[in-house]
């Protein structure tokens, strides 16, 4: 299924594989055209052929808009890392009954993109995008980032040695800051929000033509890369969809991929006989609605919002891709829906209570969806749902802070006795 | 009337002989834009629909501010404002 030409979503207007990413004749976005998989027609061979390759999301190649997978060295069991990048996907897809049944439904999976190398689902994007850079005869990466995709990009520079200029919201969390700058990456700190950050890069990326952004001028390939979470989450199901996903929406660019993962597995006939996309449920922040508040409101198209949310990573006031997680949420019967801050604080610590796992404040978003949803009865009693987990808690340490107590003692059994163990609820 | 610049992205720039910038006088967002297509006229289909509105994936800046905060098209413009006109992309997820 090689790539054959970079198409615009709305004339459709043909451009070469190159670093283009809006169409001149219409400014719609541009996204990766491929010819048929070499293997169409005979689903047992393109699955045999998945299954021999490497456990990261290079066993999907095929499905990539790269010429060549990257070479990566063994690192350990199961594992590739080192020569030309960092070894992104097969995370873990976990059964969470704990949390289905606090909630009321029958099947839960988390799938937990935090087990990423920097610990968000944007390592998918960035490994895609830096390789095409680099085919592309790119030497810079360059970002526009509420502070997921600065630390991937930050780390696949370094892995792959190339200089890297992030541009971020200069009130970012901390713990993001910091998990960018260590790796030697120039960090550009904006005075403004991430849409004025996009602004500022969008710019620059015309001007630095010589740059790799990966999420502006590599943003048909960087995209792509998304859609590596629903191969594996069809994969890890055994070759199945799940009945519902929901997974958070900032500029709905995931979202709409996702559905696009799947909906290429299906063509290819490489899933259950009868398997459809997913229900698709979006998951935005109240303090940053866009998306939300237009497919309530029945409308098209976004308009703009300046988000004032704990979620940053998902606080894109001006989604590009917008109206297509709305055209997919519709077309799958499904829906998006906004939670407050305070749902999503309860968000993180229903799912870290019930599973184990610490997610960032989008996958308190999408969490906090989740039991929004149930609790209305709009997830049938039989549904299969994939609740898409996209970051890590401790990225995002200010949003728990606060929200339980410890017990401090002197070191004497005494009081541990007192102060502890007769409580009849512990806390900590 | 007031003097302001359009600052051009640079996918657009063979619709303006490659300048970047471009100066004229307009009261309102909607004037400058209609200034700005009577001087290159390949540039309004590629910024307009049928309807003559903007394309749902044309942002245009006042300042700095998208013009969707403001009122749109009708939004005045004032001596010395900038104007910039971008595609929308996005990162985040």
């Amino acid at each position: 299924m090689s790539a054959t030409a970079l198409s615009c979503r709305e004339c459709g207007s043909e451009y070469p594989l190159e670093a283009h990413f809006v169409c001149s004749k219409c400014f719609g976005p541009l996204e990766v055209k491929y010819a048929a998989h070499p293997s169409a027609g005979d689903p047992e061979a393109i699955k045999r052929r998945i299954q021999a390759g490497p456990r990261d999301i290079w066993r999907y190649a095929d499905f990539l808009p790269v010429d060549r997978v990257p070479a990566l060295a063994p690192s350990g069991p199961g594992g590739s890392a080192g020569l030309e990048g960092l070894p992104a996907g097969s995370t873990p897809l976990v059964r969470a009954d704990r949390l289905a049944e606090r909630l009321g439904l029958r099947e839960v999976w988390v799938k937990n993109d935090a087990a990423n190398p920097t610990h968000s689902f944007k390592d998918r994007v960035v490994a895609v995008a830096a390789a095409r850079a680099k085919e592309l005869g790119f030497t810079t990466l360059a970002c526009a980032s509420t502070g997921n995709l600065a630390n991937a990009v930050a780390a696949a520079g370094a892995a792959l040695g190339m200089p890297v200029y992030v541009f971020i919201p200069a009130d970012l969390e901390e713990q993001k800051i910091l998990a960018t700058g260590i790796y030697g990456a120039n960090v550009v700190t904006v005075r403004g929000n991430y849409d004025d950050v996009n602004r500022l890069c969008t710019e620059v990326a015309g001007e630095r033509p010589d740059w790799a952004f990966v999420n502006v001028n590599m943003r048909p390939y960087y995209a792509e890369g998304s859609k590596t979470l629903a191969y594996e989450i069809a994969e890890q199901l055994g070759w199945q969809t799940p009945d519902r996903i929901v997974a958070p929406i900032a500029s709905g660019s995931l979202f709409t991929k996702i559905g696009k993962g799947f909906q290429e597995w299906i063509d290819l006939g490489l899933l259950a006989d009868g398997s459809t996309v997913p229900v698709m449920s979006g998951a935005q922040a109240t303090g940053c609605n866009p998306v939300a508040a237009a497919f309530q409101a029945g409308q098209d198209v976004c308009r703009p919002v300046k988000p004032d949310t704990i979620a940053k990573s998902l606080a894109i006031g001006n989604p590009a891709d917008g109206p297509y997680a709305i055209e997919l949420a519709r077309q799958t019967e499904g829906t998006i829906t906004d939670v407050t801050d305070d749902e999503i604080k309860d968000g993180i610590r229903l799912l870290a209570e019930t599973t184990g796992i610490f997610t960032e404040t989008a996958g308190g978003v999408t969490t906090a969806t989740l039991k929004k949803l149930a609790d209305a009865g709009a997830i049938g009693g039989d549904e299969r749902v994939v609740i898409v987990i996209t970051g890590e808690g401790l990225k995002t340490l200010d949003a728990v802070r606060g929200t339980f107590e410890c017990n401090e003692i002197d070191p004497s059994f005494s009081q541990f006795e007192s102060n502890v163990e007769t409580r009849t609820e512990v806390t900590v | 009337m007031a003097a302001v610049t359009i600052k051009i992205p640079t996918q657009l720039r063979d619709a303006t002989g490659g300048e970047g910038t471009i100066k004229l006088e307009a009261t309102t967002v909607g004037t400058a834009l209609e200034a700005l297509f009577t001087a290159h006229p390949e540039l309004r289909s590629s910024l307009t629909d049928d309807n003559g509105d903007l394309r749902r994936f044309v942002n245009v800046y006042l300042d700095g501010e998208d013009i969707r905060y403001g009122e749109g098209v009708s939004t005045p413009v004032a001596d010395r404002q900038e104007l910039q006109i971008l595609p929308a992309v996005a990162g985040g997820c």
